[in-house]
């Protein structure tokens, strides 16, 4: 069965529990950083830290606001990722899941052609190996029914994993409860996407990904899933 | 949440703070600084370090003058009525009895009025001018809104909004809680800022409640159960007294601290206290007479403070010889760190008890250190993590939750157990050998029954706390037989029949077994609807989940919120259901607050040594010649050495300063800083200051600045932040900036040293606790 995330970032306190956890499970180095006036660290993904929690202070009708964003692979339902990808075996994606899965082979892929496909500007490359790596929904994990490690550690019901149809139904319902006391909420891309998050403010607040947005890149994306609209897309459209 | 940041600093209650907010709970956070706890809250209300007595003293007279004090409860279950003696007085910042010389207060003169019996006299109509309520509402009539915006800083609109919430919870069927944590307690008037909060939760009605009680996050996950077992000096295991010189006998001691009274409605709890201690003196020396052990004990001098600060400052002045350093950091966790570090060289020798090298252990080789000239002799011991071990963690619900041993200890680590147990013979051995050994029987004839094997065994040393019956023993025609252990401390006897090593742990470990290992989550609806699991772990004392809960009831028994019953009186079967009640008694027979002496809950407390009420007094260090309160500018019985200097509305060193802590790092970050994962989200030793103060100092985001005042300096990187603003205290802008104390020069290299380098060593009068949580300092560029 597909399955999905529900992030809820009303509930997001930064704790960066799910970005220590990503590191542990997937046994990834920790980046040499440096402060750099902010409590966000790494300050970007990388080929090494795929999943980065980012740390926002906005001013939102004249009240101040801390807002978090754990930023990770959205794993599309309909990937424009492996749909470019001109290797076959480099981008696959794992049938009974949806998972959108990075082989060895994203090194015979030319970068910025994978970078360029993707909404929300995820995948990195290793400058060594050119092989190109992201979030893979703790695949290993979750075939033994085990939740994502991110989701795992998450302290307060921010981080949500099930099956897609859930994990949809959980976001709507959620935001219905949260526009009642913030009616700006949106979910992010809610038909499009597995890793639905729920932002209580104007989404382009945390990160300028963190939406598709309404340049080349989606339209790009608009005609790839044209082509490729599969029944699970029908479930939301 | 106030004195406190959850969501970084205890990030798994938030899961439960979170549900509340879910359920309609309405979130506060006051703090010096915008947090991620703050961005989670429906009110957040900004204050300058050190003035949380002025706003909960402000919102004891908004309860008060609005009239929404929850008076049935304050009536019957507090001290409101009690008059106080005709001695006590309160002139001008001070209390009566105050000594100049001696900087201490004859706390006699604060005693209650007392009838032919001995008991208070009261006043149930609240008329008497001399009652606590009209005294406490005279004391507190000065803390009106102008004077608390104009010390505090606090926006007046936004301190309405907070009493305006607070004191919704007054009515029968509301509950209010408080989370508080270090940001109380570590100041020279930190009891006292918990005081005040416990006397507003009184006048609310939220003790013993579902939902209510003032709650302590811990700085250490197992705080609560080191304390109980009596980790302080003044105190031996289960919250007895520690004897003084002067208590010569065992029966001179037990007289002294047991206290008596006459009311027949006063359980009086403490009136076992012979009990408790001759069951602990039986668990500690099992072939002894009590009286004869008891004289085993070491006794303090009278009056003497054996607490960190003093202790620091004996090592400091030479007269140790000697140091264990177990489990533990000072020389970046101790407030005025270098002097710790300075003190370390005075040492001969230091065992120094860790997982890791630490900048303790290491002192020699630190930052202007010269090795060549330093005796101190150190032993690492390295033990292992409380991962590897079995044993029991307390959390601040007094939940003893029991765990088992996760991944076996690494190379030659052993459990601290162990380490314990094998120096104990080894001492035991020296003593036994040495024809003139001082003193010896306190060491030849302490019992040592904790392990099996040779390896340390918690269980048994979880029985020992529980205690066991040493003889036959017969109470209400059950008779226990020797070598069983005892179910509850009901049955502990002062004569020595029994042994506890810790009365409150007593029904923790019993013949039906490990109650503290249960994992049993059943419950009745009542409990559901609280989300009370009496079957999980056990909670110290005989299971009972909240503490004074038959305050949950009116007086007769009838809850005031029928819709969260903790526990209600059922006539006809003449007991309570619910929750483990405090004492079976009828309603009408024993008043709730049964470990107080005369039962009733304290809004005047005559026992601290700065005071019956909290006062506000300034931090011993601070920005501010004045305050609109008193002439008294700082609290007259802190804790301080004349030698060391503070700095009062000192042009050098400008800026309030507090420390805190990240989610990233643990304590003096020393399990945290060798941990890749970690030290790449929180690098290096930050300093959060306002973008008026970057201004001001032409400082930018991210630059590396620094930090400095009159016991030391230290580089921090600036993060320049909205969610610090400055405060106008008395007319003046007064900036804060905080910085972190996890950072340490062992590791990362780069990473910065510790906050505690720049930390006063003047404390609180009554716990010793440092005053880390505002001093004055400055912060220019690097």
């Amino acid at each position: 069965m597909a399955k999905g995330f529900f992030i809820d970032l009303t509930k997001c306190t930064a704790c960066r529990g799910c970005q220590v956890a990503c590191k542990q499970w997937k046994k990834l180095p920790g980046e040499k950083t440096q402060n750099w006036g902010s409590h966000q660290n790494p300050k970007d993904l990388s080929y090494i830290t795929l999943k980065v929690v980012h740390f926002q202070e906005v001013v939102v009708d004249n009240k101040l606001d801390y807002i978090f964003f754990p930023e990770q692979c959205r794993h599309c339902v309909s990937a424009p990722c492996a749909m470019q990808a001109a290797k076959p075996g480099a981008i696959i994606q794992d049938e009974a899941t949806g998972a959108v899965i990075y082989t060895e082979k994203t090194a015979e892929l030319k970068f910025q052609d994978v970078a360029d496909s993707c909404p929300y500007k995820i995948p990195r490359m290793d400058a060594k190996t050119k092989r190109i790596s992201k979030c893979d929904m703790c695949l290993d994990r979750v075939q033994n029914n085990k939740l994502p490690a991110c989701v795992l550690t998450c302290p307060t019901g921010a981080m949500n994993f099930g099956e897609l149809e859930a994990m949809s139904a959980m976001a709507k319902k959620r935001l219905e409860e949260v526009k009642k006391t913030t009616p700006k909420a949106v979910l992010g891309d809610p038909d499009d996407v597995r890793v639905i998050y729920l932002f209580p403010v104007d989404p382009k607040l945390y990160h300028q990904n963190a939406v598709a947005s309404l340049e080349a890149p989606l339209m790009t994306r608009k005609q790839l899933l044209a082509k490729a609209a599969t029944p699970l897309r029908r479930l939301f459209s | 949440m106030m004195g406190s940041n959850p969501a970084e600093n205890h990030p798994i209650s938030f899961k439960w703070i979170t549900k509340a907010k879910e359920n309609g709970g309405v979130l506060i956070h006051v703090d010096p600084r915008f947090t991620r706890t703050s961005a989670k809250c429906d009110i957040y209300a900004p204050l300058r370090s050190g003035s949380d007595i002025a706003i909960l003293g402000g919102l004891i007279k908004y309860i008060i003058d609005n009239n929404l004090y929850f008076k049935d409860y304050v009536i019957n279950y507090t001290n409101a009525a009690h008059i106080v003696g005709e001695k006590y007085k309160f002139e001008d910042g001070l209390f009566s009895g105050f000594d100049a010389t001696t900087k201490k207060y004859d706390k006699s003169t604060w005693a209650f009025e007392l009838d032919a019996d001995g008991n208070a006299k009261t006043d149930p109509t609240l008329q008497n001018p001399r009652c606590v309520f009209n005294i406490m509402k005279a004391h507190y009539e000065r803390y009106d809104l102008k004077k608390v915006v104009e010390i505090s800083g606090t926006p007046e609109d936004k301190l309405l909004e907070v009493y305006k919430a607070y004191a919704a919870t007054g009515k029968p069927d509301k509950a209010g809680t408080i989370c508080y944590a270090m940001g109380w307690t570590q100041h020279t008037v930190g009891v006292q800022n918990i005081r005040t909060m416990c006397m507003i939760q009184l006048l609310l009605g939220n003790m013993g409640i579902a939902g209510g009680g003032v709650n302590a996050m811990r700085g250490e996950s197992n705080v609560q159960g080191s304390t109980d077992q009596a980790l302080l000096f003044h105190i031996l295991p289960g919250y007895l007294k520690s004897p003084v010189a002067t208590d010569v006998s065992l029966e001179e001691y037990n007289k002294k601290y047991t206290p008596v009274c006459k009311d027949p409605k006063s359980a009086n709890w403490w009136g076992n206290y012979p009990k408790y201690s001759t069951s602990l003196l039986k668990a500690m020396y099992p072939t002894a007479e009590p009286a004869q052990s008891y004289t085993w004990l070491p006794k303090g001098e009278v009056g003497k403070n054996y607490s960190w600060l003093p202790l620091f400052e004996n090592m400091y002045k030479g007269d140790f010889k000697g140091f264990f350093a177990w489990g533990m950091n000072p020389a970046c966790s101790g407030a005025n760190a270098q002097k710790n570090r300075e003190a370390f060289a005075k040492l001969d020798w230091m065992v120094n008890v860790n997982l890791f090298d630490n900048e303790t252990g290491s002192f020699w080789r630190g930052p202007g250190m010269d090795p060549k000239k330093i005796k101190t002799e150190v032993f690492f011991l390295p033990c292992c993590t409380a991962i590897e071990k079995e044993g029991s963690v307390v959390n601040s619900g007094r939940w003893m939750q029991w765990r088992y041993a996760g991944p076996k200890p690494m190379g030659q680590t052993k459990p601290d157990g162990d380490i314990i147990y094998e120096l104990f013979l080894k001492i035991r051995e020296l003593y036994a050998k040495d024809p003139k050994a001082v003193f010896p029987e306190p060491i030849k004839n302490l019992g040592w029954d904790i392990a099996t094997n040779h390896v340390y065994d918690p269980h048994k040393a979880a029985k020992i706390l529980n205690g066991y019956f040493l003889k036959d023993v017969t109470i209400k025609d059950v008779t226990y037989k020797a070598g069983s252990l005892v179910p509850s401390f009901a049955m502990l006897q002062a004569d020595g029949s029994t042994s506890s090593g810790c009365w409150i742990y007593s029904g923790s470990y019993t013949d039906k077994g490990n109650m503290s290992a249960r994992r049993d989550s059943k419950q009745t609806p009542e409990q559901a609807k609280i989300g009370l699991f009496p079957s999980w772990s056990w909670s110290w004392p005989v299971n009972r989940r909240i503490i004074y809960n038959r305050a949950s009831c009116d007086p007769t028994g009838k809850p005031w919120n029928p819709e969260k019953v903790v526990v209600s009186w059922n006539e006809a079967d003449k007991k309570w259901v619910g929750d483990v009640p405090d004492g079976p008694w009828a309603p009408t027979e024993k008043y709730p607050f049964i470990m107080k002496t005369d039962g009733r809950a304290a809004l005047y407390g005559p026992g601290l040594n700065d005071g019956p009420f909290p006062e506000y007094y300034e931090p011993l260090e601070c920005p501010v010649p004045q305050h609109p309160f008193s002439k008294q500018l700082n609290n007259p019985t802190a804790l301080q050495f004349a030698h060391e200097t503070k700095s009062v509305c000192d042009p050098r060193y400008p800026f309030v300063c507090t420390t805190y802590r990240v989610t990233e790092h643990w304590q003096t970050g020393l399990m945290t800083r060798y941990q890749d994962w970690l030290v790449e989200t929180e690098p290096q030793m930050f300093v959060e200051m306002s973008e008026e103060l970057a201004k001001l100092r032409a400082i930018k985001n991210g630059e590396k600045v620094i930090v400095e005042n009159v016991r030391g300096s230290l580089w921090a990187i600036a993060i320049v932040t909205k969610r610090f603003k400055p405060f106008t205290v008395m007319g003046q802008t007064v900036h804060q900036v905080g910085i972190p104390w996890h950072f340490g020069w062992i590791t990362p290299k780069d990473g910065g040293d510790s906050a505690n380098l720049l930390t006063p060593s003047v404390g609180d009068p009554n716990t010793g606790i440092p005053e880390t949580k505002a001093f004055m300092a400055n912060v220019r560029k690097a």
